[in-house]
């Protein structure tokens, strides 16, 4: 009991800390891919505390709901990422959100940032939501066709027992590589990456994610980033702890198995962030309604992947 | 408590529908009739609360009217509680949303006589224990919903939704009809009982099955046969509007499950293939189509066809595991449907709660007339998105739970033995999660645009909160969304002896679990914990909010929007219902409807306006209805001829007739 709650304790400190070094991480790979010398690792951080000691402006046409959205985003995305193994399956509280619940909880966050992007009610603000709503009716059908694929596997939806089930007695199987490329996909458009939508991008009209961010300042936006931030460490958890959970702890294993838990964990956030940076660098945006065709190939293999369960027990 | 303490209650609510002629009139009439609605179905309701809780055995009761060897037979089992305390209890809050929102009735004389009579014959319906008075109770409710519904029959559009409206509910009824007819067989056996001791022949029993869907399908709003609902349900006043979306369906949804699990007999196995496939294509029709109204009140009726075909997808999995020996799974399933149609019960009466508190306080229905309202009325507005938010299944609200139980169920499906249903059930699933994630983006725009922005008209400008009652409605039932959403195994105990009912097996007690966390099967395989993950998020945020504002900065500066930099006071620069849907509505356009745009941009130098024309067409109408409405024109015309036959002509018909008919007869025994 005792462990298993100070597992979830740091797994939630771990998460939080960890996601603004990711994106530093992803940014200064991306940088010297072009030759660049790229902003610090620990920038992220700064931006975070710089936003938090700023004043908001808020603009008059604003209810109560553009104030509160922020904190309510970021309880959702935290609260998903504490909940997906990182270093150790043994987390507390694992049992009170399996796969699909996880995704929802997603779902919810991103149900109040579009009502934030639209709270204002200037163009860009509506814009951002009306693409984004689009993309997450593909990607989230998407997403829980390939819980299905997974969850028919290991027969289970509880993250941790899919985990030690792919780890142990998996092998290597033709729905799970299809699940793979599948959940890439979704991670890259949920995360609002390259080639969907571009993270640093200020051109207007090729804005998704942040054109729906717009008119947040200060605090509001460091809640914002930060949890854009833990929503792309929970992807990239996500993908490790499904396809790659190799190096978790098992519950109720020694100190050792932590500590070497941890290291897994740092290197799958490295390499998960490598690669990322690679493809951010070799690929081009989309346009537009380009996108929903790459999201439809993510589910088109889920649903692939689940039909081959449907078929056999072996694929 | 006795079945004719109930039918006391129906009765009672049969002579306000008349006192409410009178009362119609008088000062404060209104007021009268809803309180007094809302008290006799509130007692009703809690009767029924009770019942379920209690585990009451059935309980009969015939009364010597109706067919007069048969006599009106009534019955109370677990079924019909369940259905009892869900429709009792919505029609206590629509009473009581009333007692408030029908003072701005203009017509008070066309709304208060038939909505008691409504409430009653939905009553009616669920205790009805032989075809002849169910049938009887089932085209009552009817009427007295379409009386509602052409309340306002000046305007043209109400006029022409009445007109299908009562056209599709006798189609419905007829086809129930029909069925009872086949049920009831040669020897005529009418009564409930007497029809479970002869089941039909497994043929019979297929036919039976086609019919309950055709006939409470119509009713609910099942595709291709929804085009009626659309219409007719926002044409009523919106407390109506709110009765026969989210309780008038549900007794559909009794009508089928009595029909089919109850009275058809033992189920083949391929009874789930078209349950199934109606209900999954549904789910996405509705939604797609409420995606793209700007009427609110129709976004929501569309709406309420997706969450009938979310419920028939359920309900198709539970038949399906049912007819194949798997009790826990059908068990599951059945569960996700019951537990749907209760969430559904609460969260379209509470949006078309919220949409007649904006009707109120603006005039508007068109949401691209709307915009700033959550500033403007802080109370509706938060109560409309908690409702937006249960509907678009967030967790840990309460439509999340259900359609978590329903991903459950598909979950188990893998082990059934036929292969339709192995490739069948996927792609429900995949519809499944399809609709679930259209909704969301369909809620998003509806309350984005209606609630959130600036303000589109002078009307949403200038409006203020709405009266008490109403809002005292729509509390309590926002409130039901979120503890049936963090309680859930709690609503899945008290479901339990129901679920047996209708499949035989129940889930397992999730009272067992700990924390009123749900395990539908095991812990180990799925579990979920609303109540649990409402306090993270509570305290999550609490505790953000908390440590940025003590330590980093609370400020706060008031300005005009930024805009990148262009902030346009005009209103009409925000996004309007339109441009929020165009890119699903180009990204799913072709396939599902036809949709027409026509751009008339003048060259420059010219002076008139540019215009943009958006015509959306539901393919249903060019498919089903315009031959079946042509063949119909036809026939007519062909039959015109008889009317213009001279006496003799008309003599040798009937005589014509007589022997044919007595040659059949002949024949036949």
């Amino acid at each position: 009991m005792l462990e298993q709650l100070s597992i979830q304790m740091v797994q939630m400190l771990l998460v939080l800390f960890s996601a603004p070094l990711l994106t530093g991480f992803i940014r200064k790979v991306k940088a010297r891919l072009l030759r660049k010398r790229g902003p610090p690792l620990l920038q992220p951080y700064r931006d975070l505390i710089k936003l938090a000691r700023k004043e908001v402006v808020v603009a008059d046409s604003a209810s109560w709901l553009f104030r509160a959205a922020p904190y309510l985003i970021f309880a959702a995305t935290w609260v998903a990422a504490a909940l997906v193994p990182t270093f150790a399956t043994g987390l507390l509280f694992s049992w009170s959100a399996d796969l699909i619940a996880i995704i929802a909880l997603l779902g919810s966050a991103r149900f109040f940032l579009a009502l934030a992007g639209m709270d204002v009610g200037t163009s860009f603000g509506g814009l951002g939501s009306s693409r984004e709503m689009m993309f997450a009716t593909l990607a989230e059908p998407a997403l829980i066709m390939i819980v299905f694929s997974v969850a028919l596997i290991a027969g289970t939806t509880q993250l941790s027992y899919v985990a030690s089930f792919v780890m142990y007695a998996a092998g290597l199987r033709v729905s799970l590589v299809l699940g793979l490329v599948g959940l890439v996909i979704v991670a890259i458009t949920e995360n609002a990456r390259i080639p969907v939508d571009n993270p640093a991008t200020h051109l207007e009209l090729t804005m998704v994610h942040e054109a729906m961010v717009l008119e947040y300042s200060g605090r509001h936006l460091a809640m914002i980033e930060l949890s854009s931030q833990l929503k792309l460490i929970v992807y990239v958890s996500l993908i490790a702890c499904i396809f790659f959970p190799w190096g978790l702890a098992p519950v109720g294993a020694g100190f050792n198995a932590h500590v070497l838990g941890f290291a897994a964990y740092a290197g799958k956030l490295a390499a998960a962030g490598g690669m990322l940076a690679l493809f951010e660098t070799t690929v081009a945006k989309m346009r537009v309604f380009r996108v929903p065709d790459f999201i439809g190939v993510a589910l088109m293999l889920g649903l692939l992947a689940t039909l081959l369960r449907f078929m056999s027990e072996s694929l | 408590m006795p079945v004719s303490a109930w039918l006391l209650g129906d009765a009672a609510l049969l002579v306000l529908g008349f006192l409410g002629v009178a009362l119609s009139r008088a000062r404060g009439g209104s007021t009268l009739v809803y309180s007094a609605a809302f008290v006799i179905t509130a007692l009703l309701g809690a009767a029924a609360l009770a019942r379920l809780l209690g585990g009451g055995q059935a309980a009969t009761v015939t009364l010597p009217f109706g067919l007069p060897w048969l006599g009106a037979h009534f019955r109370i089992d677990t079924i019909s509680t369940f259905f009892l305390a869900v429709i009792n209890f919505g029609a206590a809050a629509a009473s009581f949303f009333a007692i408030g929102y029908g003072r701005h009735e203009s017509e008070p004389g066309r709304v208060l006589p038939f909505f008691p009579v409504f409430l009653a014959a939905m009553n009616l319906v669920l205790v009805a224990d032989d075809a002849f008075t169910f049938l009887l109770s089932w085209e009552l409710m009817s009427l007295a919903s379409w009386a509602l519904v052409m309340a306002h029959s000046r305007d043209p559009a109400n006029a022409r939704a009445g007109f299908v409206y009562i056209l599709m509910a006798s189609l419905g009824t007829f086809a129930l009809l029909l069925a009872f007819g086949l049920l009831a067989g040669a020897d005529g056996h009418y009564a409930f009982d007497a029809i479970r001791a002869h089941p039909p022949t497994p043929v019979l029993a297929g036919l039976i099955l086609a019919l309950a869907l055709f006939g409470a399908g119509s009713k609910a709003g099942l595709a291709p046969l929804h085009v009626w609902l659309p219409l007719a349900h926002p044409a009523a006043p919106s407390h109506v509007s709110a009765l026969m979306s989210g309780v008038m369906t549900k007794v559909a949804v009794y009508g089928f499950l009595r029909l089919v699990f109850d009275l058809a007999g033992p189920a083949d196995w391929w009874w789930g293939i078209p349950v199934l496939t109606a209900g999954a294509g549904t789910a996405v029709l509705g939604v797609l189509f409420a995606l793209l109204q700007n009427d609110f009140k129709r976004v929501l009726a569309y709406s309420t066809i997706e969450n009938i075909g979310v419920i028939f997808v359920a309900l198709g999995l539970a038949l399906a595991f049912k007819t194949n020996n798997f009790g826990a799974a059908a068990a599951l399933a059945m569960t996700a449907a019951l537990f749907h149609v209760l969430n559904h019960a609460i969260f379209k009466n509470l949006l078309f709660f919220g949409a007649g508190a904006v009707l109120t306080a603006t005039g508007e229905r068109n949401l691209g007339k709307l915009g700033g309202l959550l500033n403007r009325m802080p109370a509706t507005g938060l109560f409309v998105l908690v409702g937006c938010a249960a509907i678009s299944a967030l967790p840990p609200l309460n439509g999340f739970a259900s359609e978590w139980l329903a991903f459950q169920a598909i979950l188990l499906s893998p082990s059934l033995p036929s292969w339709a249903l192995k490739l069948l059930i996927p792609a429900a699933g995949a519809l499944l999660a399809l609709a679930a994630a259209l909704a969301g983006a369909c809620f998003v725009r509806a309350y984005g645009i209606g609630f959130l922005g600036r303000p589109r008209s002078d009307a949403a400008k200038n409006a203020v909160e709405v009266d008490r009652f109403s809002l005292v409605a729509m509390g309590f039932l926002s409130l039901l969304c979120l503890l049936a959403g963090i309680f859930p195994g709690i609503v899945i105990d008290a479901l339990a002896p129901i679920v047996r009912g209708l499949v035989g097996v129940s889930m397992a007690p999730q009272s067992a679990v700990g924390w009123f966390a749900i395990a539908p099967i095991a812990e180990s395989r799925s579990s979920y914990d609303g109540l649990l993950v409402f306090l993270f998020i509570a305290l999550s945020a609490m505790l953000a909010a908390f440590i940025i504002h003590r330590t980093a900065s609370n400020a706060v500066r008031v300005a005009s929007p930024w805009d990148c930099g262009f902030p346009d006071a005009a209103t009409n620069t925000q996004y309007s219902p339109e441009s929020f849907a165009q890119p699903i509505r180009r990204v799913f356009s072709g396939f599902v409807f036809t949709t027409q745009e026509s751009v008339d941009m003048p060259a420059p130098g010219d002076l008139r306006p540019a215009r943009y024309d958006l015509r959306l067409r539901d393919r249903a109408w060019e498919i089903v209805y315009k031959p079946v409405v042509g063949g119909v024109q036809k026939l007519a015309d062909v039959l015109n001829r008889l009317q213009f036959l001279t006496i003799q002509q008309y003599l040798s018909l009937v005589f014509a007739a007589l022997v044919v008919l007595l040659l059949a007869l002949a024949i036949w025994t």
